[in-house]
């Protein structure tokens, strides 16, 4: 055995690196700060995030090979720039957007930003992952602070009960993916992905221990993902935690879980695409027709964006099961949509639950336009572009979905995905009415701060922006395969 | 020259989207002044180009000025063909549009879409210039539409009144009928010669003789007569030929300055001009000729007899105006084409003439236009009684003035012609002569002569508000005379009404005026015959007391002074005297029931066909099924996937194993 030992290039992972720094200190910090300075725990963490997002893009400035360290367990490569800045940037606009929301409730405690910050660099862990263990050590380092905020609101039954559930169900799916993981090393003899990859490559087609080995990782990647039938925690998840929690559960790690499809499935099982593309395609027009049709029969609205979710899961399965480039790019770009989306709408819900109040049911949305017209305009703008109604970037989104799997030659498929999206247009289109043409249950006027109002209306705007002006991004999109 | 035909098409485009745009900015009169100042230019300009063509006999001006798109080969272009059809065509327009704006700041000065007006008529300036200037059928039909909707516009100006909206729908729908005709013979010519430029359609056209296509399966027809049908209705939807007539008498609905513009001088000769313009494909199809002949003679007799038992000012010249465009239908189908333009031009002139003068009398009686409520007003209206009475007999022929050259002119055509269908055109429009001049002299007598009726109508109708307007005292308002701005156009129409006749005839069916643009073939040149016997406007004056047309319009007056003037009884006596009075009566105050066969026919007929479809097809069948049946069973299958959802972790999970389970077993025994 070679036993010179070089020190690995911590440059790649600097960023990484960085977060972790910050966040310990933030913990040394918020130990010692009185309750009244906590606004100076919230500032630090945002200023983490983001000047860890700026180290990311700067790393990413004139990308072309990726470069792996840590013996290869640590990948930095296009996609892993355009996810994790994406990522973070999503995790910061979290924390503004519950900031008033949770010091209401004097939730603002240190704990909440820390276990954010934890799961941030999970994922960015996950999504930098070049071997199987960095990449479960990532995802346990996200789902566990995820569990943990899910259940931050102690006192709620409703909160500690999603989060048991989501719990319980995630140590299923990561049982899952430790099986499958190990099925594989035992017929490749490596956890690094790309020699897992080749190794598959040389064994025989339709080899049984790889088949099954495989299974078990879609399955878990699936729950991670929320597509049916491993979609179950979501609706109780969305519901049961309090909406800033829902928000980041919804947004950033959606992003992981899509590297982990990627890096799983795209690149390290890549021999064996033929295969997981049917389990995917199967588990797609589930994820659509539930998605698509349950939601209609829902009066709360974070439940009926769970759904959304899984149809969004749906459209976002069929960009992945297209199995080559254009796919792919075609489901980054959905993701990064679709994120765009779900921070927008959770986050008018959390600017609505006011003065103890909470925004929940559709009830809460009637006659939003006489309450706050500029709000509603950003939630129907949103409802828009969820339903894929040009001239919002929802619309490229689908298209550029379809676009791929049309190119694969599997037009049946896209046109399922068509009917449900029409399906699913209903209850979009349904809260814009109960937006405009109903009257307000509750009359009061909405009031939020200044720099909420411009960040929901930036929300807003980029989801305008790129709906007319797609390209850049989908250049970057097309750039990271 | 490319320069001054596009300033000519686009000065009034201009001036409609400015004031269109900016009513409210421009104000009053800044619309009228801008839109007059863009057609008075255009006439000036179109004034210099006639004379460029026609006294120093430039060549006739034919270019693309722009490609629009090339579909498969096929050129979309802008283009003007500009000879001396074209510069006479442009003149006319602009100078009768000139004198409408000109008259529409008196006749619409109380109204509140003043610049609303103003703007349309412009534009309708813009497109029927475009429409006459055209080098190629796209062009043709942009102006040919584009026309249409602004006579669609003004006919519903005043879009409040429900029989100002039904005339105007009626308008466009007869138009779409006629439109379909016009596009398919279109369509028929690009599919036979490839092109739809004139210049190229015109030289592909004698190659055409003797191809034949089955529309139905059985009967095969000449390429040419089917094309030529098919523009034709497109004329028949746009001139108001029978049985496609029926919109122009409701379009009166419209403020009086369009009925003049639109309605007789400009657009409704859009058919005829443009047939004249075709002469090269219709001299190849005789049928189409003879079709075309009768059509006209038809609408000339028909619709000039139902003048007669009119009461409204305005309807009866609209019937004059169908009864006359029933004329130029005739020389179109006789091959005088010039003799058509020719009339088309004077007609212009008196028919415009007589519209607003009709509409100064409508002023004067305070929107009055029942005639059995006017007579005597040739004391209080001077200017408008002589002007009217110059286009009357302008309109009956009489001799010296415009209208006798050209109707006699083409009477005259019609005699020399040996179309099979000839002996009844002449006959046709010989009779037409008689009812023309009778119809016109009712209205002269009705409206200007005889007891001042509305002192008693107006007495009748002011009695019920009298206690409240002490204005009324004295009953009746004194109908006094329209302002300059009414007056000046009517004189300005007066003088080429009676002039421009003796002027023109020479040349414009003689000469060479029409020389490479009207194309005749020999056997039917009845005009190049009549030339033998041509010896100046003098000699043809005289040489019309030969004829039987200069006496039937002088019995036409006469009776028309008997019966209206002299002895009023005699109107009675026959219209409801006896049996045969009554019936001719019934059926022309019923306009031969075409409208009745159309509303509760045809248009009950498409009304009912898409109620059944609306009932069983898209309520019952697309909606009730299709739609509302499947939401019905989205909602029924959300309400059952809503209970997936237990909220028991222990179904949550074993959810996943079945899932899980169901992956593998698939996985591993069916691949």
């Amino acid at each position: 055995m070679d036993m010179t030992f070089t020190s690995p290039s911590l440059w790649p992972a600097m960023p990484e690196i960085f977060l972790l720094a910050s966040v310990c200190a933030i913990l040394v910090i918020d130990l010692f700060l009185p309750p009244r300075w906590r606004h100076l725990t919230y500032g630090l963490s945002l200023m983490a995030l983001l000047v860890t997002a700026a180290m990311v893009l700067r790393l990413g400035q004139g990308l072309e090979e990726p470069q792996v360290t840590f013996s290869g367990m640590f990948v930095l490569d296009r996609l892993a720039v355009v996810l994790k800045s994406a990522a973070l940037l999503v995790t910061g606009a979290v924390l503004l957007y519950g900031r008033d929301y949770l010091r209401e409730r004097q939730l603002d405690q240190g704990e909440f930003y820390l276990l954010t910050l934890f799961s941030a660099l999970g994922m960015m862990v996950l999504i930098s992952a070049g071997h199987f263990i960095t990449l479960y050590l990532g995802l346990e380092l996200m789902s566990l602070s995820l569990y943990a905020l899910v259940a931050f609101n102690r006192e709620q039954s409703a909160s500690s009960e999603a989060a048991m559930k989501y719990f319980v169900l995630g140590a299923i799916a990561s049982g899952m993916l430790l099986y499958g993981m190990s099925i594989l090393y035992g017929v490749t003899g490596s956890l690094e992905i790309e020699t897992v990859a080749s190794r598959i490559m040389e064994q025989p087609v339709g080899s049984l221990p790889l088949l099954l080995g495989m299974t078990f990782v879609v399955a878990a990647v699936a729950f991670k993902l929320g597509a049916v039938p491993f979609h179950n925690w979501l609706p109780d998840v969305y519901q049961g935690a309090n909406t800033p929690v829902t928000l980041l559960v919804g947004s950033a790690p959606k992003l992981a879980a899509f590297a982990m499809v990627m890096r799983l499935l795209a690149q390290g099982m890549e021999g064996l695409a033929g295969d997981w593309r049917d389990l995917l395609m199967v588990m797609a027009v589930l994820s659509l027709a539930l998605g698509s049709v349950v939601a209609i029969a829902q009066t709360n609205v974070k439940r009926l964006l769970a759904y959304s979710t899984i149809g969004h899961i749906g459209f976002l399965l069929l960009g992945v099961l297209a199995a080559n480039p254009m796919g792919y790019a075609a489901a980054l770009f959905y993701v990064l949509i679709y994120v765009l989306m779900a921070l927008g709408a959770f986050g008018v819900l959390i600017l609505l639950s006011q003065r103890g109040m909470e925004a929940e049911t559709l009830d809460d949305l009637k006659g939003l336009n006489a309450r706050s017209p500029w709000l509603a305009a950003v939630m129907a703008l949103f409802m828009f572009s969820m339903a894929g109604v040009p001239p919002t970037a929802g619309f490229y989104a689908k298209l550029l979905v379809l676009d791929a799997v049309v190119d694969q030659g599997m037009g049946t498929l896209a046109i399922v995905a068509v009917l449900f999206a029409v399906i699913s247009a209903f209850y979009y289109l349904r809260v814009v009415w109960q937006l405009y043409f109903e009257a307000p249950i509750n009359g009061s006027a909405v009031v939020a701060s200044a720099d909420l109002r411009w960040l929901l209306i930036a929300n807003g705007g980029l989801v305008l922006l790129l709906g007319i002006l797609p390209d850049q991004l989908i250049r970057a999109c097309l750039s990271a395969f | 020259m490319q320069g001054i035909y596009l300033t000519i098409v686009l000065a009034p485009l201009v001036a409609a989207v400015i004031v269109g745009l900016f009513g409210r900015q421009v104000g009053r009169t800044g619309a009228h002044t801008l839109t007059i100042a863009g057609v008075g230019g255009a006439f000036l300009l179109s004034l210099w180009v006639l004379k460029v063509h026609a006294l120093d006999g430039a060549a006739p001006f034919n270019a693309t000025l722009y490609t629009w798109g090339v579909v498969d080969g096929l050129r979309l272009e802008v283009g003007f063909l500009v000879d001396n059809l074209t510069a006479l065509m442009m003149c006319v327009v602009t100078f009768v549009s000139l004198m409408v704006h000109i008259y529409t700041i008196g006749y619409m000065h109380e109204d509140d879409g003043y610049q609303r007006f103003f703007s349309y008529i412009s534009l309708f300036t813009f497109a029927m210039l475009m429409l006459v200037m055209a080098n190629n059928f796209l062009q043709l039909f942009f102006g040919w539409e584009a026309v249409g909707l602004v006579s669609y516009l003004l006919i519903g100006f005043w879009y409040t009144r429900p029989s100002a909206v039904f005339a105007n729908m009626k308008a466009f729908l007869v138009n779409r009928v006629g439109d379909f005709g016009f596009l398919l013979g279109i369509a028929a010519i690009l599919q036979y010669t490839g092109s739809l430029d004139y210049r190229e359609v015109f030289a592909a056209a004698p190659t055409l003789q003797g191809q034949t296509l089955s529309v139905l399966p059985g009967a095969s027809w000449s390429v040419l007569t089917v094309i030529c049908l098919l523009l034709f209705v497109g004329a028949m939807g746009k001139s108001a030929q029978m049985p496609l007539h029926v919109w122009l008498p409701d379009s009166m609905e419209g403020p009086t300055p369009i009925s003049a513009l639109i309605h007789a001088a400009t657009m409704v000769t859009a058919g005829i001009f443009m047939v004249a313009r075709m002469s090269p494909l219709y001299e190849l199809s005789e049928t189409a000729l003879n079709t075309i002949l009768l059509i006209g003679s038809a609408t000339a007799f028909f619709m000039g007899l139902l003048g007669i038992v009119q009461t409204d000012i305005k309807r009866v010249v609209a019937y004059s105006t169908l009864s006359q465009l029933g004329y130029m239908t005739v020389a179109l189908g006789v091959s005088a084409y010039s003799a058509a333009v020719f009339h088309l031009m004077t007609h212009a002139f008196f028919k415009a003439l007589l519209f607003l003068a009709a509409g100064s009398v409508i002023i004067a009686m305070h929107h009055e236009q029942d005639m059995r409520r006017m007579g005597g007003l040739w004391r209080y209206l001077p200017i408008t009684y002589i002007t009217c009475l110059i286009g009357a007999l302008a309109l009956i022929g009489f001799p010296g003035f415009s209208g006798f050259f050209s109707k006699d002119a083409l009477i005259e055509a019609v005699a020399e012609s040996h179309l099979p269908g000839a002996g009844i055109a002449h006959a046709a429009v010989l009779s037409g002569v008689f009812i023309t001049a009778f119809y016109t002299f009712r209205l002269i007598f009705l409206v200007f002569h005889g007891p001042e009726r509305f002192r008693e109508a107006a007495g009748d109708s002011h009695a019920a508000h009298a206690d409240h307007d002490a204005h009324d005292h004295h009953g009746v308002h004194e109908p006094h005379e329209s302002p300059w701005v009414v007056t000046l156009p009517l004189i300005l129409l007066a003088i080429p009404s009676i002039i421009i006749g003796a002027f023109t005839i020479e040349p414009m069916l003689f000469g060479d005026f029409f020389r490479g643009v009207i194309q005749v073939s020999h056997a039917h040149d009845v005009l190049g015959e009549m030339a033998e016997h041509f010896h100046g406007p003098w000699a043809f004056l005289l040489h019309g007391f030969q004829g039987p047309a200069v006496y039937l319009a002088f019995a036409g007056v006469a009776s028309a002074a008997y019966v209206y003037l002299i002895n009023p009884a005699v109107a009675d006596f026959f219209a409801h005297r006896f049996a045969l009075g009554r019936v001719v009566n019934w059926i022309l105050l019923h306009k031969y029931g075409f409208d009745a066969l159309y509303i509760q026919g045809f248009a009950a007929f498409g009304r009912g066909l898409g109620r059944y479809f609306w009932q069983r097809g898209d309520v019952d069948l697309i909606d009730g099924r299709l739609v509302n049946g499947t939401a019905q069973r989205v909602v029924a299958w959300a309400a059952k996937g809503r209970t997936l959802q237990s909220g028991y972790l222990y179904h949550y999970a074993f959810a996943m194993l079945i899932g899980l389970t169901a992956m593998l077993g698939w996985m591993l025994f069916i691949r």
